[in-house]
């Protein structure tokens, strides 16, 4: 036994050191806990001291994809980019309806109209003497790119990661951790280079064959450089640089440094727009070739993840699993905020920063929110500056008056929340396959067939039900704030509605069963079979949540005596009835890309046929009146004539009905009153640099929301150990009690 | 031994191929390689061209299984089945149909899951043991009684109301750590303490059920009894006896668990934002990405055959009377 004694002495003394830097710790470790729980509630989701500064705190609930603007086209990655990235043109923040602005352009552009025989024509030159068109640009002077790795050159003007060593390349695992950053200035190459990456096939642009109608060599520049990129690959491996400045574009053309034109084929008015969009923005040839490298894109560094712009933030972190941060861009150069607006923005507080230099918002923290319940109760506690509304919290925050006004519960004025709403440039509606042989086609039976659902089926119903009243019922194609919309009685759908005591009533179901009668279908029933017409609704929605929404609709038919036959299945099976036209009945949506009627309407253009033409009319609607009319439509100047034409094309709409034309819907977003400058925009995305807020006021109300309830904690404590009693009391009746 | 797992990799050979080509088939049952380029693309101005071309790059070009316009080899080898395939197996996982490296996705998104998921196995396991034996004492007793009757209750209880509950009550009212979100480094541990509350409690029932159950079995055998007949006191042969010799089941749950702990779980990482694996591979398949379904698929099967070898090799070291030949 002897020799155990020292052992045993040993292994204190080894325990003992450890066991003082295990307290040590554990008491530094509270110490720092409890001087940081001072500063901040226990609650607060971010590191301490950030709240008080111009932070901007958002969420987002869906993992962007893409954030090259070559490729990117979902609103959630533009949420992001358009802050980076910087087209030639923007939309005014404050006035309605939605208007053209120079961004990085010093004028509106330059349009040129010309006859085949290239001689110039006037500004209003008609559609079909226009051979082709020039759009001449000019950017400012002096506006530089962010800092960024790729432009960072050496003394000697050499690249400092062209080419990439490769002891650089073991250090890296993010953007930022390259050492040298370097700048340099925006110039008209620039944006012709990001014009021939829309053509480069391996970028996927969405919009490339769009454009390979429109510009001038597009098509031709797609050809050559797919067939050098194939030709590059092959000696080079999988995904070399190919360098588009090498290949020359016949439709576009730099000027000078600062100047560029772009020439398109005829005359296509909608084509202004798109250079307010992302897949106009410029992108230094520098930075692509610097993704290129090889060993990057396997860490997942490329412009897919790490755009470079001249915009006033940068993307500095991108973990699109957890969190996306824009931090201000040292190098933008400042933009004044707008001087005028709508009528009601001077008194909505909207213009207090008119003429200020932007931006205001020196970070923005966007953090993924996959669930609507953690995201709301954060925007609550004050964690997250402003919100969208669920349909779980919608009744908890919203109450509408007598007149259907929305306004927001005492709850959330008392927080000091505010309410914006507006109606999107948006249009779910239910389409009917035109080449169907029941409810398709140009027969009288199936025109009264069509106009009896339409009036059956009564939307105000859905969205009262399905969306807390967060819509309006379309009478046509065309949202509010897009030109050829009419509102009020000139606006009413007269197939489906009546003008009556000055609102929008929707017909009766009476009238629906004698058009059906009318159609051939007395009381719903089929004369083939003398049983329940039978119709069948294609969805891709197969979940139990839809379950109501679809029995909503069987049920719209059956007061008809309709039989509708729900046929849900996946989105792939769905998409493919779709292209081989074997679905009847269909819901859809579309979201505009530009705030012209054009962009409607085109989806009911018949050489978009999906099933023909694999486009975007997806009712397969062909009338020849209506075509002849969208082609006169869409090269007109916004003015009574194009009202005329465009009054005339709904006319036809609601007469032939291929469409119901289902409801616009209508966004609500809540945000805190430290938010400020804040205004539904519903065609921009580059908004951020507008927002400012309110640190200070943040913290004190996170402050008051968040404070930490301990006596709970403490119950649970007390009533544990006193549960501790009765338990040693049992243990040792048990340890004496005997076993007979 | 060596030779034992030697023999049981050379297994999972055969297992692997077949995993994978289940998967191959179940894909590609439901998904074309057209929708596969339509979802990429997105749902707005698809064009044939735009279809044919994203194929082209991502390799969706070629037949599936047999391409009859190839001969011999060829026509096994220039297909999607086995240029998709073969590299998994050297476990280059390349790059997800989006266009992100795989292996490096894993790598960063395995640390959060296991941040999580490690200290809710160790803090559950040490607290249903504890609840279990001290059922196990107390067998036969009003306390063994509700304390079945109150795990019963806790298991028959969906996960995400433990998940949903906890963020109300200790988040949104008590306000003592944050409902949702993540840090890097040190800065993790407050968003930690909810979701290994939460994991814990929620496993709390059956947990401490299955361990009382086998607690119980050990109980009435034979050495049991001889050790309490030579005086040994009740909660020496529970912690010296039963304890030791229930480890042996005890072990086969846990240690098959361990490889997979960093593939994380998906309704605890969605609610609080935790940015692990848990929804790598549910979003991969909502996305139709099969080049992350196919790595993620591979790298279960993997672990999982990983995790059984493991508890194989256990059992010698719990049990020495266990020998693996």
């Amino acid at each position: 036994m002897a020799p155990k004694v020292p052992q045993r002495q040993t292994v204190f003394k080894v325990v003992r050191p450890a066991l003082r830097c295990w307290k040590a710790a554990l008491a530094a470790s509270l110490s720092m806990a409890i001087a940081g729980c001072s500063q901040q509630a226990w609650n607060n989701p971010y590191r301490a001291g950030e709240a008080a500064g111009p932070i901007f705190y958002g969420s987002f609930a869906e993992r962007p994809k893409h954030l090259d603007p070559a490729r990117s086209y979902s609103s959630n990655e533009w949420s992001f980019i358009s802050q980076v990235y910087e087209p030639p043109l923007q939309y005014h923040y404050l006035r309605r309806p939605y208007t053209l602005v120079p961004q990085t352009a010093t004028s509106m552009p330059e349009v040129r109209y010309y006859a085949a025989d290239s001689s110039l024509l006037g500004a209003d030159a008609a559609a079909d003497a226009v051979a082709y068109t020039d759009y001449v640009l000019s950017i400012r002077p002096g506006i530089r790119y962010q800092p960024h790795p790729a432009l960072a050159r050496k003394a000697d003007g050499g690249f400092h990661y062209w080419p990439l060593q490769e002891e650089t390349l073991d250090k890296v695992s993010a953007l930022g951790d390259f050492e040298h950053n370097g700048s340099r200035e925006l110039v008209a190459d620039d944006y012709l280079y990001q014009i021939k990456r829309l053509a480069f096939a391996p970028n996927h642009s969405p919009v490339a064959s769009l454009m390979a109608e429109h510009i001038q060599g597009f098509a031709d520049f797609m050809q050559r450089t797919k067939v050098a990129h194939e030709a590059l690959e092959k000696v080079d491996g999988r995904k070399p640089w190919l360098d588009l400045r090498a290949f020359d574009m016949h439709g576009i053309e730099r000027i000078d440094r600062y100047r560029y034109r772009i020439r398109i084929n005829r005359k296509y008015p909608q084509f202004i727009y798109w250079l307010a969009m992302n897949f106009f923005a410029p992108m230094p040839w520098e930075a692509e070739r610097f993704y290129r490298q090889a060993g990057l894109n396997e860490k997942n560094i490329n412009l897919h993840w790490y755009p470079i712009g001249t915009g006033p933030y940068m993307l500095t972190e991108n973990n699109p699993n957890l969190r996306m941060v824009l931090v201000r861009n040292p190098n933008f150069r400042g933009e004044a905020y707008p001087l005028d607006g709508a009528e009601t923005d001077r008194s909505a507080g909207l213009l207090e920063d008119a003429g200020k230099t932007m931006p205001f918002i020196q970070r923005a923290v966007y953090s993924l929110e996959k669930e609507a319940i953690p995201r709301w109760n954060k925007f609550l506690q004050g964690y997250y500056d402003n919100s969208g509304i669920g349909s779980d919290s919608f009744d908890q925050a919203v109450q509408f008056g007598g007149g259907g006004e929305a306004s927001l519960t005492p709850t959330m004025v008392e927080r000091g929340i505010r309410l914006t709403t507006a109606v999107e440039t948006t249009i779910f509606y239910t389409g009917f396959n035109m080449r169907d042989q029941v409810v398709g086609g140009d027969s009288e039976r199936a025109r009264l067939l069509r106009q009896a659902i339409a009036i059956a089926t009564d939307y105000e119903e859905y969205i009262s039900i399905f969306r807390n009243g967060r819509g309006q019922a379309a009478q046509g194609p065309l949202p509010p704030g897009i030109f050829g919309h009419r509102d009020g009685e000139a606006g009413i759908n007269p197939v489906t509605h009546v003008w009556h005591k000055g609102v929008a009533r929707r017909r009766g179901v009476d009238a629906a069963r004698a058009l059906l009668a009318k159609a051939g279908y007395p009381d719903g029933r089929d004369p083939a079979t003398g049983g329940p017409l039978i119709l069948n609704y294609d969805t891709p929605r197969a979940g139990p949540d839809s379950k109501a929404m679809l029995q909503w609709y069987r049920k719209q038919l059956a007061k008809l005596g309709i039989e509708l036959v729900i046929r849900a299945t996946d989105y792939n099976r769905f998409q493919d009835k779709m292209l081989k036209g074997t679905a009847q009945i269909f819901s859809w949506g579309w979201n505009a890309d530009y705030p012209d009627p054009e962009n409607f309407l085109f989806l009911l253009y018949g050489p978009n046929g999906k099933v023909e033409s694999k486009g975007e009319n997806a009712a397969n609607f062909n009338n020849a009146e209506f075509d002849a009319l969208f082609l006169d439509m869409k090269d007109m100047d916004n003015g009574p004539e194009r009202q005329k034409v465009i009054d005339r094309m709904i006319e036809i709409l609601r007469v032939e009905s291929p469409w119901l034309f289902g409801f616009f819907p209508k966004a609500f977003s809540l945000h805190h009153d430290w938010y400020r400058n804040a205004k539904p925009h519903l065609m921009a995305k580059n908004t951020l640099k507008y927002l400012r807020v309110d640190g200070n006021a943040r913290v004190v109300a996170q402050q008051a929301w968040n404070r930490a309830v301990l006596w709970p904690l403490m119950l649970v404590l007390l009533l544990l150990m006193i549960s501790v009693i009765p338990a040693v009391r049992g243990f040792r009746t048990r340890e004496r009690s005997h076993a007979l | 031994m060596s030779a034992y797992i030697i023999r049981r990799l050379l297994h999972a050979i055969p297992i692997l191929i077949g995993v994978n080509a289940l998967t191959f088939v179940l894909f590609f049952v439901v998904n074309s390689p057209d929708d596969m380029a339509r979802m990429h693309l997105g749902g707005k101005r698809v064009t044939d061209q735009a279809i044919e071309a994203w194929k082209e790059d991502h390799g969706y070009d070629k037949p599936l299984l047999i391409n009859r316009e190839s001969s011999g080899v060829a026509a096994l080898t220039d297909t999607i089945l086995f240029e998709k395939s073969i590299r998994l197996f050297l476990f280059d996982f390349g790059q997800s149909d989006g266009g992100r490296d795989i292996s490096e996705d894993i790598s960063q998104r395995m640390w959060p899951s296991l941040a999580i998921a490690v200290p809710t196995l160790l803090v559950g396991l040490a607290i249903n043991i504890t609840f279990a034996l001290t059922l196990a004492f107390f067998r036969a007793s009003y306390l063994d009684f509700w304390g079945v009757v109150v795990c019963v209750a806790m298991m028959s209880i969906s996960s995400l109301f433990y998940i949903i509950g906890g963020q109300y009550l200790v988040g949104k009212l008590l306000h003592l750590v944050p409902i949702s979100g993540y840090d890097t480094g040190l800065h993790a541990w407050k968003f930690m303490i909810l979701p290994v509350i939460v994991g814990v409690i929620g496993g709390i029932g059956a947990g401490t059920r299955w361990y009382r159950t086998l607690f119980l079995e050990e109980i009435h055998r034979d050495y049991v009894r001889s050790a309490r007949a030579k005086g040994l006191s009740e909660h020496w042969v529970l912690f010296r006896h039963v304890l030791r010799n229930a480890l042996i089941p005890i072990l086969t749950g846990v240690v098959v668990l361990l490889p997979t702990l960093f593939m994380g779980s998906l309704l605890v990482e969605s609610f609080f934002g935790i940015p692990g694996l848990g929804s790598y591979t549910i979003d991969a398949i909502s996305n139709q990405d099969f080049a992350i379904v196919r790595a993620m698929v591979f790298l279960g099967a993997v672990l999982y055959i990983v995790g059984l070898l493991l508890t194989d090799i256990s059992y010698t070291v719990a049990d020495p009377r266990v020998r693996l030949d």
